[in-house]
C-alpha cells in the first residue's frame, strides 16, 4: 500500500498542487517532480548543506524535510534568487569573490546565506564562520565565500542588521 | 503514486526511506493516539529521525508528524520556573529574551547545537527523546535539575531528568508516551555558569562538553552543579566533584581535586575521534575552565 497526500505549495512564487507519496522527501519532490535540480543532494543525511532551501522563509535541510511536510508552505529554492543574466546580488558577490569553483555546494550556501543575512547580526568574522559551518565545500573554497558574505553583510548596512 | 499532473515529471525519483503513513497531527489528544499504534514515531524537527530514516535504520509504520500542534513549542515564565514546550526550536531557545535572563548558558550552549539550518528544526524534546550520548540538552537540563511532563493517551506524568536519560540513545519513555514539556527551576540570583565543549569541527557532536553552574557566597562556592556530556553512555552529572566544590575557596588545590574526582567516574568511549584516555583528560580541562568562567560570572573574586 503506498501511502499518498495531496499538497498544495508555493515554490518560487508558484503555487501548485500536487499528489506526492508520504515518504518523498522535499528535495527529491523539488528535482524529480518539479525538475528543479537547482537543490543540490549531497550526503542526504543533513550533514553537508547543499539542499538547503526555504521553508516559510527559513532555511532547513530539504533532505531532512518530507514534502507532504510541505503542504500550505511557501519554499523557496535557488531558482528564485536570480536568472543566468541577472543574478541577485548575493550571487553576484559570489561571482565577485569567486566564491565557488565545482559549485555543487553553491545553490545550499546561498539560501544557508540569504537566512543569515535576514536573521543573524553576523557581526565578527568568527560569527560569520560558525554560522556557515553547516555548509560543506569540498574545493577549499571556503575562505572566498566567507569574503563574499562578509561583503554582503557589509552591503546589508548598518540600519538593515536586524535585532538579534 | 497518483496519476500524473500536468507540468510535473515523476521519472526515476528515488525514495529513501522505506515506506510508511504520514499523519499530520491536529492536537495533542490525535498525536497520542496515533502514537499508541505499533512502530510508530513522531516526527519533531526531524534531525536525527530524517537520517536515520533515510538509510532505513529506522522504518516507522506511522510518522506522526506534531509539527503543527498549537502550544506545543511555547516558553512561559512560572511560579519557581520556566516551562519549555518540546517543540521549541534550538534557534528559537538560542535567541529568547525569557531563556538570556533565566538561564543565560542555555543561549550560549545552543551556538554548540549543529548550525543554524539544523537549529532552525531541531527541538529540545526531540533531542531529549533521541538522548545521543554527545548531545548538549540531556547534559543541559541534567545541570539545571529539569523535569520532563511525559503525555499518553493513559495520562501524564513527570520524571526528572536524572531518571529519564536511562542510557545511549535510550530513555524512560514508553513507547506511547511523548515529551511535552521541560521544567526548569530557577537558579538563585548571583548565579554564575560555565560551559565549554570541544567538538573536531565547529557543530560537531561533542568529543566532551562541561556545563557549570554555582554562586559565590563568603568568598566561597555555593550550590555548584557540574555535568558533563559526550564522556560516557549518556549525560551525567558530577556528584562527586560538586561536594568538594562546595563551601570552598575555587584554588588550584580544590579545583584539581574536583577535576580528579571528575575524571574518576567517567567511563567515554574510545572512536574514531578521540580515545578514551583523550577524552578524560579533555573532560578535565574543560570543566576547569568552566568552573573558572562559573565563578567569574558569579562575581567570585580572583
Amino acid at each position: 500500500m503506498i501511502e499518498t497526500h495531496a499538497i498544495t505549495v508555493t515554490v518560487n512564487g508558484v503555487a501548485g498542487r500536487h499528489t506526492v507519496e508520504d515518504r518523498l522527501l522535499l528535495s527529491d519532490f523539488l528535482r524529480g517532480t518539479l525538475g528543479l535540480t537547482g537543490t543540490h543532494v549531497g550526503c542526504e543525511q543533513g550533514v553537508c548543506g547543499a539542499c538547503t532551501v526555504l521553508l516559510d522563509g527559513v532555511s532547513v535541510r530539504s533532505c531532512l524535510t518530507l514534502a507532504v511536510q510541505a503542504d500550505g508552505a511557501l519554499v523557496d529554492t535557488v531558482e528564485g534568487l536570480g536568472e543566468m543574466d541577472a543574478l541577485s546580488p548575493l550571487q553576484e558577490l559570489f561571482r565577485t569573490y569567486h566564491a565557488l569553483q565545482c559549485g555543487f555546494c553553491t545553490p545550499g550556501f546561498l539560501m544557508t546565506c540569504v537566512d543569515l543575512l535576514r536573521t543573524r547580526p553576523l557581526a565578527s568574522e568568527t560569527e560569520l564562520r560558525e554560522a556557515m559551518s553547516g555548509n560543506l565545500c569540498r574545493c577549499t573554497g571556503c575562505t572566498n565565500i566567507v569574503r563574499a558574505l562578509a561583503a554582503a553583510v557589509a552591503a546589508r548596512g548598518p540600519l538593515k542588521v536586524p535585532a538579534p | 503514486m497518483a496519476s500524473r499532473t500536468p507540468g510535473t515529471r515523476r521519472t526515476g525519483i528515488a525514495m529513501k526511506p522505506a515506506p510508511f503513513r504520514y499523519h499530520l497531527a491536529t492536537d495533542l489528544p490525535d498525536a497520542l493516539s496515533a502514537l499508541a499504534e505499533p512502530d510508530a514515531k513522531l516526527l519533531a524537527g526531524g534531525q536525527s529521525l530524517m537520517p536515520m530514516a533515510n538509510f532505513r535504520l529506522l522504518r516507522p509504520s506511522v510518522l506522526i508528524d506534531i509539527n503543527r500542534v498549537a502550544g506545543l513549542g511555547a516558553l512561559a515564565q512560572q511560579p519557581g520556573g520556566i516551562r519549555i514546550g518540546a517543540l521549541s526550536r534550538h534557534a528559537t531557545i538560542e535567541t529568547a529574551a525569557l531563556i538570556a535572563r533565566a538561564h543565560p548558558i542555555l543561549s550560549h550552549a545552543m551556538t554548540h547545537v549543529a548550525h543554524p539550518t539544523i537549529r532552525n528544526r531541531g527541538t529540545i524534546g526531540g533531542s531529549l527523546a533521541h538522548n545521543d550520548p554527545a548531545a548538549e540538552w540531556p547534559m543541559l537540563v541534567l545541570l539545571l535539575d529539569g523535569a520532563l511532563t511525559l503525555a499518553s493517551r493513559r495520562g501524564a506524568r513527570v520524571v526528572a531528568a536524572r531518571d529519564f536519560l536511562t542510557g545511549p540513545l535510550a530513555t524512560a519513555l514508553a513507547q506511547d508516551e511523548m515529551v511535552i514539556a521541560i521544567d526548569l527551576p530557577d537558579s538563585p540570583p548571583g548565579t554564575g555558569w560555565g560551559f565549554a565543549e570541544i567538538a573536531r569541527r565547529h557543530g560537531d557532536f561533542a568529543l566532551a562538553a562541561v556545563g557549570v553552574t554555582l554562586r559565590a557566597k563568603d568568598g566561597c562556592i555555593a550550590d555548584p552543579r557540574i555535568a558533563l556530556t559526550g564522556v560516557g553512555d549518556t549525560a551525567l552529572r558530577a556528584g562527586a566533584a560538586e561536594a568538594i566544590l562546595n563551601g570552598q575557596r575555587p584554588d588550584a588545590v580544590v579545583v584539581a581535586a574536583a577535576i580528579a574526582a571528575i575524571r574518576d567516574v567517567l567511563h567515554p568511549m574510545t572512536d574514531l575521534h578521540a580515545s578514551a584516555a583523550y577524552r578524560r583528560h579533555l573532560a578535565g580541562v574543560l570543566a576547569a575552565r568552566a568552573i573558572r568562567d562559573a565563578w567569574r560570572r558569579a562575581g567570585g573574586e580572583a
